[in-house]
């Protein structure tokens, strides 16, 4: 067996490192790819692209582009929704159609899949007194505006429904009834809990960074364990241990009891709405200031402190004026990386969030989970991805990426 | 001078880094194809009623082996499997309108209404399946109802008996449980504001009747506490967390049985539902699944299942059946959904309004809570 080492010779001399270099990287260019940038790219194409009811109802839409939206569409497109509705309920694909047309106006799909189950071959010629006949919302115009909506392949739909607008029948945009708008306000919810829990962790987070990064190195690893021992704990088991703490009959409540400084009848409501998620969500999210900083803290030698002190400024001065500005790379980093992970968290506001401690991501799961409007949680989470994209560039501009300090 | 405490950092790092490594890669689930059936439920003392009356016996029957999983309903799940094609839920026990919807979509499997075997007295499958309970891709299992229970150690004074007094907050303060869902909360709301039961639809149907449900809802919304898996409200009344909550009845009635609950549960403006078992379109085990699904649904086995969890059969030769609890002996009729005395107000739930408003509900809903 001749063992014969690349670099020796043959290809690999003649292309030198570069390619050792490339076939390296190779992998990793290969894994984000797949994992991040694929999805990413299905998920935003989903929120303006929806081709199944364009796909399923081709000859009906073909036809109504020539309808003049205000009388009830002609004999012909009856005829042809009739046998197009029929096909789909043989393809099994009816049930997507009858949702999408549904979402554009409600109620339209129990008139579809009724009407594909009754509509027969021979009924005919008076396609139009059948399909009235099987139902009244065929004689509405409204049905088939609908219809003629649904079917666009590229629609800025998805978009609109998430900022609380929507394209009336005349074609102008407008906002919502006032029951319906959830979503903006959620977003202005989700991006002011984002930066008061940012807030939070750099106050609670940076004297614990100062305390770590200048204790004593037997006393610093205890105090970072204690910090990363959270941090490895399943997310699921931090958030259940608070609901134990703060839950009305908890550890907190039921202590603040016995101690008569509260009533019985008037336990604090500390879970399940907004306290609840800040509470939690600061604690999940506080290692991720806590760590940058202190990274950042521990290569400030403690001599700039005392040469400053020594120069005649008082403490405080020589923090605001010495230290503070040293960590400012690792406070970008930090407050970058709490906001970025708060501003798509849902686990935790899920969990104990109740009915005020919501936040938009928690309508991106539902809408992927329950109601099946993925091009809708496309478009939320697109704007939420837009966002953070504009605040990336703002703080590069701001602050400089290359100064961000992450350990 | 650093450097000893910070290698040793490193290497605690680089453990816990494979730790969660590992951990995430013994997660992911198990593969599609695996020998047993898997077949989805609703959790908590329903699935186990299923799994003595029904899972426990047909493996012993068959000798095929059978996995029982939970979930808290909706057809996510079943569409992400059957879109990427990895099935591996077999069966799922579903709401009636999440059936229709899921066999319009081509999600589930059609039924073979020929292969049920027939009731005990030998008439056929067809004649003996209640109204509407058999369906092109599913087979009605058992009726449930959402009542609301209350627990009487922690409601001093008079005690509600109508749909009225779980919204009426002046004789009955106290916080209450309510589902996490428009689903049954509105005609309770609309029942507890006067609009007789034929005709909450109709009512529902109109702008009007929805903002007048809302409304409604809205007297009682601070004081609500939002479940979401069923084995929630027994939990919730039994800690004090609430004074009363909707439930579905089999959950409570388990409570009372099993675990000397004191809960009483109010009959009044109950609204009944229906559970659907359907095969899971593309299932790789097809020949099982089928078996499983004449097995499930055969009246021996609705019977086991309402004889361990107050759910009535969907099956006429099924009600006579029910006689007394399998573990405790307590006689079942009183506690039946569908029982005379318990109906004097019950309403149907009308899945097909349900499957046209749901998402426009939802929506609503959502804006509803979150203001």
């Amino acid at each position: 067996m001749s063992s014969k080492r690349p670099a020796d010779g043959g290809v690999f001399a003649l292309f030198g490192p570069q390619l050792r270099a490339v076939g390296l990287v190779l992998p990793l260019v290969a894994f984000i790819g797949l994992t991040f940038v694929a999805p990413l790219a299905t998920m935003l194409s989903r929120s303006v692209y929806d081709p199944v009811v364009a796909a399923a109802l081709p000859e009906t839409l073909r036809l109504l582009q020539a309808w003049d939206g205000v009388h009830v569409p002609p004999e012909p497109v009856f005829e042809t929704i009739a046998r197009e509705l029929r096909t789909a309920r043989q393809e099994r694909s009816l049930g997507r159609v009858a949702t999408r047309i549904n979402r554009v106006r409600g109620g339209l799909r129990s008139v579809l899949t009724r009407t594909a189950r009754r509509v027969r071959e021979a009924e005919g010629p008076a396609w139009r007194d059948t399909l009235v006949g099987i139902h009244a919302a065929w004689d509405d115009v409204q049905t088939w505006h609908a219809i003629r909506r649904a079917g666009e392949r590229f629609t800025a739909r998805h978009y609109l429904h998430a900022l609380d607008l929507e394209r009336r029948s005349d074609g102008h945009i407008a906002p919502r009834p006032d029951e319906y708008r959830v979503y903006v306000s959620l977003l202005w919810r989700t991006l002011v809990v984002s930066l008061s829990l940012t807030g939070l962790c750099l106050l609670l987070g940076y004297p614990v960074a100062y305390l770590i990064a200048h204790a004593p190195p037997q006393r610093a690893n205890l105090l970072l364990l204690l910090v990363l021992v959270p941090f490895w704990t399943s997310l699921l088991v931090r958030t259940t241990a608070w609901i134990v703490l703060l839950q009305t009959q908890g550890v907190i409540n039921s202590t603040l009891v016995a101690l008569g400084l509260i009533a019985d009848e008037s336990r604090l409501a500390m879970i399940y709405n907004m306290t609840g998620t800040m509470v939690a969500m600061t604690h999940v999210l506080l290692p991720f200031m806590v760590l940058p900083l202190y990274a950042v803290m521990r290569t400030i030698p403690r001599l700039h402190m005392s040469a400053a002190a020594s120069l005649g400024a008082s403490t405080i001065q020589a923090f605001w004026r010495v230290y503070w500005p040293q960590t400012l790379p690792g406070v970008g980093a930090g407050s970058l990386l709490v906001f970025i992970l708060a501003i798509g968290y849902y686990i935790t506001p899920a969990l104990v969030g109740g009915r005020s401690g919501q936040l938009i991501s928690n309508m991106i799961a539902y809408h992927m989970q329950t109601s099946l409007n993925w091009g809708l949680a496309a478009a939320i989470g697109g704007l939420l991805l837009a966002f953070v994209l504009v605040l990336y560039l703002v703080y590069d501009r701001l602050v400089g990426i290359e100064r961000m300090r992450l350990g | 001078m650093t450097s000893r405490p910070y290698r040793s950092r490193i290497r605690q790092v680089v453990h816990a880094t494979a730790f969660v490594l590992l951990a995430s890669l013994s997660w992911s689930r198990p593969a599609a194809g695996s020998e047993s059936l898997t077949v989805v439920s609703w959790g908590g003392s329903y699935a186990r009623a299923c799994q003595k009356a029904i899972l426990t016996p047909f493996t012993a029957q068959t000798g095929i082996e059978t996995r029982l999983e939970s979930y808290n309903g909706g057809l996510a799940q079943i569409r992400a499997q059957v879109e990427t094609g990895k099935v591996y839920w077999d069966l799922v026990d579903l709401e009636m309108a999440d059936a229709a919807r899921g066999c319009d979509e081509g999600l589930l499997e059609p039924v073979i209404a020929a292969d049920l075997p027939p009731a005990p007295d030998g008439s056929p499958a067809v004649d003996d399946f209640l109204p509407d309970m058999l369906t092109e891709c599913g087979v009605g299992m058992l009726f449930y109802s959402t009542v609301y229970a209350y627990n009487p150690t922690h409601l001093a004074g008079p005690k509600p008996t109508t749909i009225q007094d779980f919204f009426d907050l002046e004789k009955f303060p106290g916080r209450r449980g309510m589902r996490r869902s428009p689903l049954v909360n509105l005609e309770f709301a609309l029942m507890a504001d006067g609009v007789p039961v034929e005709q909450v639809y109709a009512t529902l149907g109109t702008p009007g009747g929805v903002n007048r449900a809302f409304r409604k809802l809205d007297t009682i919304k601070e004081h609500i506490v939002w479940w979401e898996a069923g084995a929630q409200p027994p939990q919730m009344l039994a800690d004090g967390e609430v004074v009363m909550s909707t439930a579905y009845n089999g959950r409570i009635f388990n409570a009372q049985v099993l675990e000397n609950q004191p809960f009483v549960i109010v009959w009044d403006g109950q609204v009944l539902d229906h559970g659907v078992l359907s095969i899971v379109a593309g299932t790789p085990k097809l020949e099982a699944a089928r078996k499983f699904l004449a097995f499930a649904t055969r009246t021996e086995s609705l019977v086991a299942v309402g004889r361990y969890i107050s759910y009535s059969p969907a099956r006429r030769s099924g009600t006579a059946l029910i006689t007394t609890h399998l573990e405790t002996g307590v006689e079942m009729q009183p506690h039946m959904p569908t029982s005379p005395q318990n109906t004097a107000r019950a309403l149907h739930n009308n899945w097909e309004w349900w499957s046209d408003h749901g998402d426009e509900m939802n929506e609503r809903f959502s804006a509803w809570l979150a203001r």
